[in-house]
Order: C-alpha cells, then sequence, then structure tokens
C-alpha cells in the first residue's frame, strides 16, 4: 500500500508527538483531515499512557466508534460501493479487530447512531458520556477524483473531552481495510502501550478432503482472515510456508517434483524456484529477520540437519551436526541466535545456538517433549509445542525457564508469533476426524478463539506489520 | 522413464505450470497426489504394463506378469513394516517382510524400488517429515546389508501426511508408523 499523499495538501496539523505512532508510510499530516470550521485540536495528549499500563484495566475500557462519514458521497470500487456504505464498512473493521481480539469493550457502527461529518474532529462529548462510552473512535472517508481513499482515524477520551491521537491513511479502494486496520492499531497501541500487529498477513495450509486423502493447498489472508486467496493449486501436498520479512516471497513445502522440497515462491511474479539444489529432502524453511537467509532442513540417510543459505543462492551452511534429527531454527529478533529442535539427546527438545552454529545447548528440561520452538519477535519469549501427553501451546524464557502453557486442548502445535510479540497463532486437529483450523491465543490465555478460514486450515505463519 | 527427481528441476517455474507438468509426466509411482483414488498397499506402478480389463482374471492359473507390482505383492511377505512409538528400528517381523523382498530383488536385478517413510499423527509435521525419511532409510540400510545395490533404492517421506488407518487411536497409529516398498520400472 504506497501511500503517496501530495506534499501541497500538509497542513499545520503537525503535531511533535504524532511522528512516534506513525509509520513511515502514513501521511496524517499531508492529509487534510477535518471539516475546516470545527478545527480545535488539543495542544497536549499524553494523557492515558501512565494509566494504561495495567492489563485488566485498559481491557475494559469501554469504546464506541460510530460509523465513519464521508464530505461527499461518492462512488468507490471498495465495499459498499460508495463512501457512505464504505464509512460504515471502516468503522465495522476497527469494531472486529478490537472485538474479536477480546482487546477493550468495543461498540461498533450497528449499535451506534451516525455522527455528521463535522463530529468527527469535534466529538459531541456529553452525548457519548451518555452513553458510557469512555473512548470514542471516529474517523471519516473521502473518495479522490483518482479513486484513492482518505481515511482520517481519530480517538478520543471522552470523560477528559479531549483527542489523543489521529492518523490519515490514503489507500487504494482494493486496500481500503488496511486503513481500517491502521486505526484500529492506532488504537490498540495508544490504549495498550503495546505495537501495532492488526495490519498483517498470515501465509498458511488450506486443507480439504478426507483425512488419508487431503488436499493441501499454500494460501495467504490478511490478519483478520479477509482478502483470502490460494496460491497453490492444490496438485501437489503444500505444507509449512513462511513469509519473507517484506511479504514479497514465500518459502514452503512442496512435492510437486514428487519429494518434500523448500520452494521460495515470488508472491509478485507467480514464480518459485528451490531453495536449494541439493539432493536430499529439505523441509522446515525459516527467514532470518532481515530477510538476507533462509535456514532449510535437510534429511540424508536418516539424519537431520539445520543449513543456512542466503536468499539470492550461494552456498549452503550447515550449522548442526548432531547424530539425530535437527529441525527447524527460529531466529532471536536480533539475528545473533538460532532456537531449535533436536532428538540428539533421545527424544524432541528445544536447543539454542549462535547464529554461525556455534554454542549449541539444550534449554528445556521437563516432562515430554519440545517441539516447534519459535521465537517471539520481542525477543523476550520462546513459544514451543510441548508433546506432554497431549500436544500443547507454551511459552517459556529464551533460558527455558518459566514454561507457561497456553491452550489445553488434543492437539494444537506450530505456534506462529503476532508481529507485537503479544499473540500466537496455532493449528489445532481435531481427534478422529483429522480436522484442523487454525487459532489464536494471547499471552495471557485467556483470549482464545479460532480464526474464520473458508476451509480447514493449518501451519499459520504470521508476518509483520505492513509499512 | 519414471524419474521422480530429476524431472522438474527447474530452478524458476511458474507454479501453475509445474503443477501441469506433473500431471503430464505423472509416471511415477506415487505421484503424491492429495487426492488419488485409494491405492495405500496395492499401489500400482504406472510404467506396468496394462492388462486387459475386460479378460477375467481369474479365469485360469495366470500369475501376475514377473517383475510386476502385482508379482512383487504376490512374492514377498508383506511391502510394508511397522515401528514402535517414535522409533525407527527394524524389528524381527520387519526384518522377515524386507528379507522377502530382497530376495525378489535379487530375482530382479533390474527393478528398483521406493521406499515411503510414514508416521502418525500424533507428532509435530516437521519433525515427522524428519522421522518419516529416517524409517525409509532404515529399510533401505537393511536391504542394502542383505547386499541390495543402495543405487536401487530410493526413498522419500511424507511425515504425517498419509496415513492409512483413519482413527485416532493406538491401533490406527501402529498402521500408520510404517515404511511401504513399491516397486518402479
Amino acid at each position: 500500500m504506497p501511500l503517496h499523499l501530495p506534499r501541497p495538501l500538509a497542513r499545520a496539523l503537525v503535531w511533535p508527538s504524532l511522528a512516534l505512532l506513525f509509520a513511515p508510510a502514513l501521511v496524517f499530516g499531508q492529509v487534510q483531515p477535518v471539516p475546516p470550521s470545527s478545527v480545535a485540536p488539543p495542544a497536549e495528549e499524553q494523557v492515558l499512557t501512565g494509566s494504561v499500563t495495567d492489563d485488566s484495566a485498559w481491557r475494559d475500557l469501554g469504546i464506541a466508534i460510530p460509523a465513519f462519514p464521508t464530505d461527499q458521497k461518492v462512488a468507490t470500487s471498495a465495499d459498499g460501493g460508495n463512501t457512505e456504505a464504505l464509512g460504515r464498512n471502516l468503522a465495522r473493521v476497527v469494531y472486529s479487530d478490537l472485538k474479536d481480539n477480546g482487546l477493550f469493550k468495543p461498540t461498533g457502527p450497528d449499535a451506534l447512531p451516525g455522527i455528521g461529518y463535522a463530529e468527527v474532529a469535534a466529538p459531541a462529548f456529553a452525548g457519548w458520556r451518555a452513553r458510557s462510552a469512555e473512548m470514542l473512535v471516529q474517523g471519516f472517508v473521502k473518495g479522490a477524483a483518482d479513486g484513492r481513499l482518505t481515511v482520517g482515524c481519530y480517538l478520543y477520551d471522552v470523560a477528559l473531552g479531549k483527542e489523543l491521537v489521529r492518523q490519515g491513511y490514503v489507500v487504494k479502494p482494493v486496500e481500503w481495510r488496511r486503513a481500517a486496520h491502521k486505526c484500529a492499531d492506532m488504537v490498540y497501541s495508544r490504549l495498550s502501550g503495546e505495537s501495532p500487529f492488526f495490519d498483517s498477513k498470515i501465509a498458511y495450509i488450506a486443507e480439504t478432503g478426507p483425512k488419508d486423502h487431503r488436499r493441501k493447498q499454500l494460501a495467504i489472508m490478511d490478519s483478520d482472515g479477509a482478502n483470502h486467496r490460494f496460491i497453490t493449486s492444490g496438485q501437489a501436498v503444500a505444507l509449512t510456508p513462511r513469509y519473507s520479512p517484506d511479504y514479497r516471497q514465500i518459502a514452503y513445502l512442496s512435492y510437486v517434483d514428487g519429494h518434500p522440497r523448500i520452494y521460495v515462491y515470488d508472491v509478485g511474479t507467480g514464480h518459485q524456484h528451490l531453495v536449494t539444489e541439493a539432493k536430499g529432502q529439505t523441509f522446515a524453511p525459516r527467514w532470518s529477520p532481515d530477510g538476507k537467509f533462509i535456514l532449510y532442513s535437510m534429511a540424508i540417510a536418516g539424519n537431520t540437519d539445520i543449513y543456512r543459505v542466503p536468499v539470492t543462492g550461494g552456498e549452503s551452511i550447515r550449522l548442526t551436526n548432531a547424530p539425530g534429527i535437527n529441525v527447524g531454527g527460529s531466529y532471536s529478533p536480533d539475528g545473533r541466535r538460532i532456537v531449535f529442535e533436536s532428538d540428539r539427546g533421545g527424544s524432541q527438545q528445544v536447543y539454542v545456538m549462535n547464529a554461525d552454529g556455534s554454542g549449541q545447548h539444550r534449554i528445556s528440561f521437563f516432562g515430554g517433549r519440545a517441539a516447534t520452538p519459535e521465537w517471539s519477535p520481542r525477543g523476550d519469549q520462546i513459544a514451543f509445542t510441548c508433546i506432554c501427553g497431549n500436544l500443547r501451546i507454551a511459552v517459556m524464557d529464551p533460558d527455558g525457564h518459566n514454561r507457561r502453557f497456553l491452550t489445553d486442548s488434543w492437539q494444537d502445535e506450530a505456534p506462529t508469533w503476532s508481529p507485537n510479540g503479544r499473540v500466537i497463532q496455532f493449528f489445532r486437529t481435531e481427534r478422529g476426524t483429522g480436522h484442523t483450523g487454525i487459532w489464536q491465543v494471547d499471552l495471557t490465555g485467556r483470549n482464545l478463539r479460532r480464526l474464520k478460514t473458508p476451509v480447514d486450515a493449518s501451519d499459520p505463519a504470521w508476518g509483520p506489520v505492513l509499512p | 522413464m519414471s524419474v521422480p527427481f530429476h524431472s522438474v528441476r527447474i530452478s524458476t517455474v511458474s507454479l501453475l505450470l509445474a503443477g501441469l507438468g506433473l500431471a503430464g509426466c505423472a509416471t511415477t509411482p506415487k505421484e503424491l497426489p492429495p487426492q488419488p483414488v485409494a491405492a495405500s498397499t496395492t499401489t500400482q506402478s504406472g510404467s506396468q504394463m496394462p492388462q486387459a480389463p475386460s479378460e477375467p482374471q481369474m479365469a485360469g492359473p495366470v500369475g501376475p506378469m514377473a517383475g510386476s507390482e502385482a508379482d512383487f505383492l504376490a512374492s514377498v511377505i508383506a511391502d510394508t513394516i511397522h515401528f514402535d512409538t517414535d522409533k525407527y528400528g527394524v524389528d524381527s517381523e520387519g526384518e522377515g517382510i524386507l528379507r522377502s523382498q530382497a530376495q525378489w530383488l535379487m530375482r530382479y536385478p533390474r527393478k528398483s524400488v521406493t521406499i515411503e517413510g510414514h508416521c502418525d499423527e500424533r507428532g509435530t509435521r516437521e519433525y515427522n517429515l524428519a522421522l518419516g525419511e529416517r524409517r525409509a532409510n532404515a529399510a533401505k540400510n537393511y536391504l542394502v546389508g542383505l547386499g541390495i545395490d543402495p543405487g536401487r533404492i530410493t526413498t522419500i517421506s511424507y511425515g504425517k501426511e498419509r496415513p492409512v488407518a483413519l482413527g485416532s487411536d493406538e491401533a490406527a497409529w501402529a498402521k500408520n508408523r510404517r515404511a511401504v516398498t513399491i516397486t518402479v520400472n
């Protein structure tokens, strides 16, 4: 989503503190955000930061999100057909983002009165107080002659009668949902103190058919399940995708040439190439945080080891050489260490090594086996699959201490982190039928839900927040 | 020639085209299709001579064509050996089965086989891909130990992706922890 806005539109609306909250491509200062007569932006706005550090406190905030009005109802190819209907859809997406993730106590546009365009920057606080709303998200949408949409998003503290933060986005109609995700991200970040995560995408495996003849296709979708798209036809089994950090490529396993091997698929061109020409079975692809390297695992004569290869091709470096199965690998956010899985000690356990393969040591020491470790993008936790009777999603500190279970079902596996390291997705398999679905849980373990996918789904891989 | 490995080694290939290309040259025995008609242990070799379908097969004491997959299945104790949970060692029953397979391979020195390694559903996906390879390799090593040229044996792992028993219980899992030998050529 290139958010190009002509410079001349910039007004004297850039507040010093806003820059902090803006992703580089966001251009609120360049957006004409408000109806002319009603501008009275408050000067200070560091209001809530002190009061929202406690989880439970901000989680209970009531947030009203009325439909986003438009200055002029014009046709658009975005959902709704015109900017007025689109404004309601935008507010619905913001509402769903917050509600579906158990964040705050939002009330959406379908349960609230509409507001006028002039009200966007001058809320009727008294009315919202009467509705017991503590926070208020208002926005607008405008259509430009070239089809682009400008969406403004404002967060108000109703009790204080103050604006807390605002952003604006210019998007192509096809990307209208991203403006809503950015708005939800702004609200979430401002009120929780956490980094954003809604405006991101997920690669996964779509599954159909009976248990013994499953069709497994590579697919992608937005973090809320929208904009779903199949990438492969299902002719060959596809497994374990991983988005590159820039979303331009997906590394995944395919049986397309008859044997399981990793391909790197270019989202833009639709072409793909083998991650290595080496002859063995390659699987378990992983990207380095800078997107320059791919880790892969290769099985040769009963042994599996982890290798690193430049994305641009070239020589592979073998990182593990202990007899046994050494598989997977997830970089720490600084790229200096790798957490991986090995059964060199007799059963699957989690190990850490330096990025060059040195200093390999086991970190998981508890009952059961530990598999599929994934380092949090924040660096503070490692998520993994605990094979402890059932298969369960758990987290631990990077030194292996403080294991905590987040799920308790028959078979949950393959955790993947939200870009802000606060939420984990994984897939759950149903006993007997083999049906699979992608589930999501936050680090408290309290907010567990199943993602809506068109068909059964497994192997989720969450990418970073879009610029 | 049904070479599963080298046929599509193109460094850059359009995805859908690759899929179609595969379908076009899918003469290998188990081409990995998402939904082949159930074949399990009686998979037919793609290069097998077609038997006249209308001819009643039981009409005489005509055995399977020498060296065919059907002949293989009729000659060996079984095409499949099984493994304990998380293990890849060949047990005595498996050894007997592999010996019978080795005898057949001695009889038809121009035949090759692919050994598929499989796991039960109670493990993580990637580890099972590795474990399946390890099991297939264990079976291969046993055959090689009996004098079969390793160049005649390829291995492939399906991890937990292709169960033959569909239940979620010990009996089903025991059936799914397996290595299956399939003739090629």
